[in-house]
């Protein structure tokens, strides 16, 4: 358990996600790093060729600081120290709660991302360059996928975890298997 | 009797045509692609990359070229020696220093033998030293941004044609003389050449880190051409051969009179000997004047520094730094195998290629046996030094490449052929035409101590009918062979851009992993650099207008100015903002009096533009950079002199 809530600290290390944008004039992709504290280039100057390509189609520039910054370090330092008193405590029942408020918090989270993510490529300027409507005549929408792969005009854009949202994962997990560790050894201690 | 021999010989003349044109046509049709898989062997499919890096000379159009091989495309054109309007080399402020000689801004050279670095005697692929013939130069082209970055003027040379050639470990790259002058230069006349001219061996010493040159010592050689040069290798390192043409000394008709001898020279110079001299102070300073043009890469500019002074070594009095080898008939090629031991030298008159043996002359030279000694320079004896002769391999040879496997290969201009034969045995084991009248050739690697003995690459003077006919000028060209086999096999053919003497040629791998994807901003130490769109402006200095302009897809900044004034100067200062591979941007103006400017990311140029009438005057963006490159424009005011037009500039009216 103790070792499970260490493993959300990695997100400070590593990043959460990752985004890249393949097209034919980027054949090695443009790409960014999404942190619990900040967005960073994948390869240096990438988010300002990033933000020049999305100019033409009016989107804004990715921020460098957003009100997510602050709050998720919190919440991610928090919930470590949390698990950890809980894992010297060792009451199975914390555990399973702290999986369970872990859960809500990165769902939550995800959705914070997506609700980014639908602003950013929806909340386009109106004097953009370029304009592209969708089948139905509606102005096309820019917005990346919050998992998964989608071509976007000229553009593949690629959104999947990186290395810091598979630490949080296993800490989780790890959480689990530390309640049912213990429930075995209840049960065995039941028997004997 | 006498009708029936006529017939005979008629016969005979029929037969000889009808077999001659036989073989003229089966020769063609076995070059063709269908006449084996010689197509595969050269094509580099679509995104696939090239296997070796070649850098061809452009010769008379002072630039040097850069192919891949085996495809033979052209990938770019280095402006070196001359001007080069694309890329606003010697138009713009930036570079215009790099062509400056003590002869005043120069604007084409003849650029000859391209020559990459080298550690250990392996290429290393740092740099590519180039020479120019006219106006005795050498220049050093960065291989991380294939760019000229360095010209040095050498002085009392002339005909700089044995060079620009680099020892070992690029300790030094060499300057030489084929047009030998008055020593200092001065007025006398033509026909008392003989014993008074000079041929300078200028040592250029190059920074192992910086790559920069400078020159350490001359050696004031006697008047005779010295044509081609070739560094030892190995167990010669620390030598510099030449071949000289001439010793004749003649001033006038020297077809003739520069080709009575049996036999000219190699001149063997002893360098490092020549360092202990310069260590013990046994040379003479002597006073000149020579541009050193320097381009830096954060300034984005070049610079000349005059240099005051050179060190000479004189040969005649210093025993033990010159020896002459004596080589048949007016040599040309010089060229030194893989192990340093053989020295071959083309005599161009000579039917034979004469090969002298290192290990034999450092003998003749312990043993003192001299035939006798040319302005104090000893001579020694041919047969001493002769390690043996290719009989009769063709007519004409020039130079000679080796595969690293214990082959050689000649150039025979005459015969219009390349000739494979042995170290060692001297035998002939193969020839292949070339098509025509073949100068170098070259073998990546090919001379130093480890070869690339995979392809060859034959560099032709004539053309004629190989390719669509251009009007009275044709494409001069290239041929690759591959050498892999016992005998040599023409893969292609492909033009090249300019005359292509010399070529130097590196796996690409040694170079493509360096080369630089764009300049960082943050790096930019140009004077007038603007680093971001919030630092534009426009200064008034007098008549002077300095533009602090800065250009990003798709747009410059500012792109609206007004308040210039009818006589004013306008210097553009040209800020690429990009950080992204492959974006540049171009500009131009109307009626501007120079080229264009191709500014790559992260760099910035200067142009100057003259206000001559009055009126609203548009620039724009030459090189098609993005989606809205059409947009990528803007406006000049031009107001009357005196008028009260404030200076102001804006983009989207901010």
């Amino acid at each position: 358990m103790i070792i499970g809530a260490l493993l959300l600290l990695a997100l400070f290390v590593f990043p959460l996600w990752n985004i890249t944008l393949e097209a034919p004039q980027y054949p090695d992709p443009l790409g960014m790093n999404i942190w619990i504290n900040k967005i960073t280039d994948q390869e240096p100057n990438d988010i300002k060729n990033i933000n020049l390509m999305n100019h033409y189609v009016g989107m804004k520039e990715i921020p460098e600081h957003m009100p997510e910054f602050d709050i998720f370090p919190k919440v991610i330092i928090a919930m470590s120290v949390m698990g950890i008193i809980i894992g010297f405590v060792g009451r199975r029942g914390l555990y399973v709660t702290w999986f369970v408020v872990m859960s809500i918090l990165g769902a939550a989270g995800m959705y914070d991302f997506y609700l980014w993510e639908y602003e950013y490529g929806h909340n386009l300027n109106e004097n953009a360059a370029i304009k592209f409507l969708d089948d139905q005549g509606n102005p096309l929408d820019y917005q990346p996928p919050l998992f998964g792969t989608e071509v976007i005009l000229n553009f593949i854009a690629r959104s999947y975890p990186s290395t810091g949202a598979y630490f949080l994962f296993s800490g989780m997990m790890l959480s689990l298997v530390a309640f049912y560790v213990d429930k075995k050894e209840e049960q065995k201690n039941e028997i004997t | 009797m006498k009708f029936f021999n006529y017939l005979l010989l008629f016969a005979v003349v029929g037969a000889v045509s009808l077999t001659s044109c036989n073989t003229g046509s089966s020769k063609k049709g076995n070059q063709g692609a269908l006449g084996g898989n010689l197509a595969e062997r050269v094509y580099v499919a679509p995104g696939e990359h090239d296997e070796f890096y070649a850098f061809i000379s452009g010769g008379f159009n002072g630039q040097l070229a850069v192919y891949g091989l085996p495809s033979g495309r052209l990938f770019k054109v280095i402006p070196v020696f001359s001007v080069d309007a694309e890329k606003a080399y010697g138009f713009n402020e930036e570079t215009k220093p790099m062509l400056n000689t003590s002869y005043g801004f120069i604007p084409w050279g003849d650029l000859h033998h391209p020559d990459i670095s080298q550690t250990n005697g392996k290429l290393d692929g740092r740099w590519v030293f180039v020479n120019e013939n006219n106006t005795p130069r050498i220049a050093r082209v960065d291989l991380t941004t294939f760019e000229t970055e360095e010209i040095i003027e050498i002085p009392n040379s002339a005909g700089n044609h044995s060079s620009s050639y680099v020892t070992d470990n690029t300790e030094y790259v060499i300057a030489g003389t084929r047009f030998a002058v008055p020593v200092p230069q001065r007025d006398m006349p033509i026909n008392e050449y003989k014993g008074n001219f000079k041929g300078a061996l200028s040592f250029l010493k190059v920074d192992p880190e910086t790559g920069e040159m400078n020159i350490a010592f001359q050696i004031m050689m006697p008047g005779f051409d010295y044509d081609k040069a070739h560094p030892g290798r190995g167990k010669s390192h620390g030598w510099f051969f030449y071949t000289t043409y001439n010793t004749e000394e003649a001033h006038t008709l020297l077809e003739v009179n520069a080709s009575q001898r049996d036999k000219d020279f190699v001149a063997a110079v002893n360098w490092k000997k020549a360092e202990e001299y310069i260590k013990e102070g046994k040379f003479e300073t002597m006073k000149t004047n020579y541009a050193h043009n320097i381009y830096d890469e954060e300034t984005h500019s070049a610079k000349t520094i005059w240099e005051k002074e050179v060190k000479i070594l004189d040969p005649s009095k210093l025993p033990g730094l010159v020896y002459f080898m004596p080589m048949p008939k007016s040599p040309h090629g010089c060229d030194v195998d893989p192990s340093g031991e053989y020295i071959v030298g083309s005599g161009k008159l000579s039917a034979n290629v004469t090969v002298h043996s290192f290990t034999k002359m450092l003998e003749a030279i312990k043993n003192e046996k001299f035939a006798g000694d040319a302005y104090g320079i000893p001579i020694l004896n041919f047969e001493d030094v002769l390690a043996g002769t290719v009989v009769q391999p063709g007519l004409g040879p020039l130079h000679t490449e080796f595969d690293g496997k214990g082959n050689a290969y000649t150039t025979f201009f005459i015969s219009s052929e390349v000739v494979k034969w042995k170290l060692g045995t001297w035998e002939v084991v193969d020839r292949k035409p070339t098509y025509y009248s073949v100068g170098h050739l070259m073998i990546p690697g090919g001379n130093s101590q480890a070869p690339f003995g995979k392809y060859l690459v034959a560099m032709n003077k004539i053309t004629k009918d190989r390719y669509l006919p251009t009007g009275p000028e044709v494409t001069q060209s290239a041929q690759l062979y591959d050498i892999t086999g016992e005998k040599m096999e023409l893969l292609l053919d492909f033009p090249t851009v300019g005359e292509p003497h010399y070529a130097a040629g590196i796996p690409a791998d040694l170079v493509a992993p360096n080369s630089k994807k764009y300049y960082k901003l943050e790096e930019n130490k140009h004077p007038y650099a603007t680093l971001s769109e919030k630092d534009t402006k426009v200064v008034r200095d007098g008549n002077t207008v300095h533009v602090y302009m800065t250009m990003i897809r798709s747009h410059f900044a500012p792109d609206n100015i007004e308040g210039i004034k009818v006589g004013d100067k306008v210097y553009f200062h040209v800020t690429n903002l990009e950080q992204d591979y492959d974006v540049p941007h171009g500009i131009s103006m109307i009626g501007a009096n120079t080229s264009e400017m191709l500014i790559m990311p992260g760099q910035t140029e200067t142009f100057v533009w003259d206000a001559t009438a009055e009126g609203v005057w548009p620039f724009y963006c030459t090189d098609f950079c993005s989606a809205l490159h059409q947009e990528m424009q803007g406006y000049v005011r031009v107001s009357p002199k005196g008028s009260d037009v404030p200076l102001k500039w804006s983009l989207d009216d901010e």
